[in-house]
């Protein structure tokens, strides 16, 4: 994959399938401290610590369509070639926490790429679940809480027209106002 | 972003999404599920899904569902997306990007008539 925000929508979408009723994906960029930080944190059915650990492991998965799981370990190696590293913590019953952390100016780290995309993708996706979406930078922050959406939405559908239209348009607007404290080009000379 | 005054904007989108349902047709109801397991995912299917969502935006078509699915084994064939529309039988098709969802949402959600040549039988 290309981007992180494709990666947090793959694995947003481990906590979906583990029937979470609340998913809760934290962003983080800390230009002085030069980290990226990831957190995905769900309700849902969570593994017991030997199936937990099996998770990191490509020959594993829960699925019965196909043999190879390949989620978490992709993201876990792409953490570990940028000085980073994946933390899987889950408790049967209780739900899951994913942390995967990243040297944020490490040349091989991906770009975020298009986190509007993915979060409009789960909200379509998975309308059932209270999401809430944090973009910080440097002290910045952007949330998305679902819940006051649903509330005034009521029974009309997220995807119609102009409900689509709204929402893109609040995440964009939303994304794109946190930019990290060093996001200028070098400059030489 | 101001939280109140966006939420005011989505009450009125609500009154007037229930207007406009008032009128519709029942013509069978569309819908629409893009595959969002990895192996999807990595093919594109949030590309897939994103163009649906705009062709529902920029054509301004109400009523149509949108849900997603998990891999359903057919890594090979991803993105994947599958159409059904009212009664009629389900319609898998495999390979579509962007531009192969713009004419599947055209030609058939709208159209009435499916994509011959990408549609997959498993």
């Amino acid at each position: 994959m290309r981007e992180l925000a494709l990666h947090i929508l793959d694995i947003a979408e481990n906590s979906v399938a583990a029937q979470a009723s609340q998913i809760r994906i934290t962003v983080e960029e800390n230009t002085h401290a030069d980290r990226l930080k990831i957190e995905i944190i769900d309700n849902g059915c969570g593994m017991d610590p030997e199936t937990a650990q099996k998770a990191v492991d490509p020959f594993f998965t829960s699925r019965a369509t196909r043999k190879v799981g390949l989620g978490i370990p992709l993201l876990k190696e792409a953490a570990e070639a940028c000085s980073g590293g994946l933390v899987l913590e889950s408790a049967s019953g209780k739900g899951t926490r994913l942390e995967v952390d990243f040297q944020r100016s490490h040349i091989d780290r991906m770009p975020l790429g298009d986190l509007p995309t993915t979060f409009l993708a789960l909200l379509v996706g998975a309308p059932q679940v209270h999401w809430v979406f944090r973009v910080r930078a440097d002290g910045s922050e952007f949330t998305f809480d679902n819940a006051e959406m649903k509330q005034a939405l009521g029974d009309v559908s997220i995807t119609e027209p102009d409900v689509l239209s709204w929402l893109k348009a609040t995440l964009q607007a939303g994304v794109a106002e946190i930019q990290p404290a060093e996001s200028y080009s070098f400059q030489f000379g | 972003m101001t939280t109140v005054k966006s939420l005011e904007d989505l009450k009125k989108l609500r009154e007037a999404a229930l207007e406009k349902r008032a009128v519709k047709t029942a013509s069978g109801q569309a819908q629409v599920t893009v595959a969002m397991g990895t192996c999807g995912i990595a093919a594109g299917a949030r590309e897939t899904m994103k163009a649906i969502l705009d062709t529902i935006e920029t054509e301004n078509l109400s009523g149509i569902v949108v849900s997603q699915t998990g891999c359903i084994g057919l890594c090979e064939k991803e993105p994947i997306v599958q159409v059904v529309i009212g009664e009629q039988p389900k319609v898998i098709y495999g390979k579509v990007n962007p531009e192969v969802a713009r004419r599947i949402m055209k030609e058939h959600v709208t159209g009435g008539k499916p994509v011959e040549e990408y549609i997959v039988t498993a």
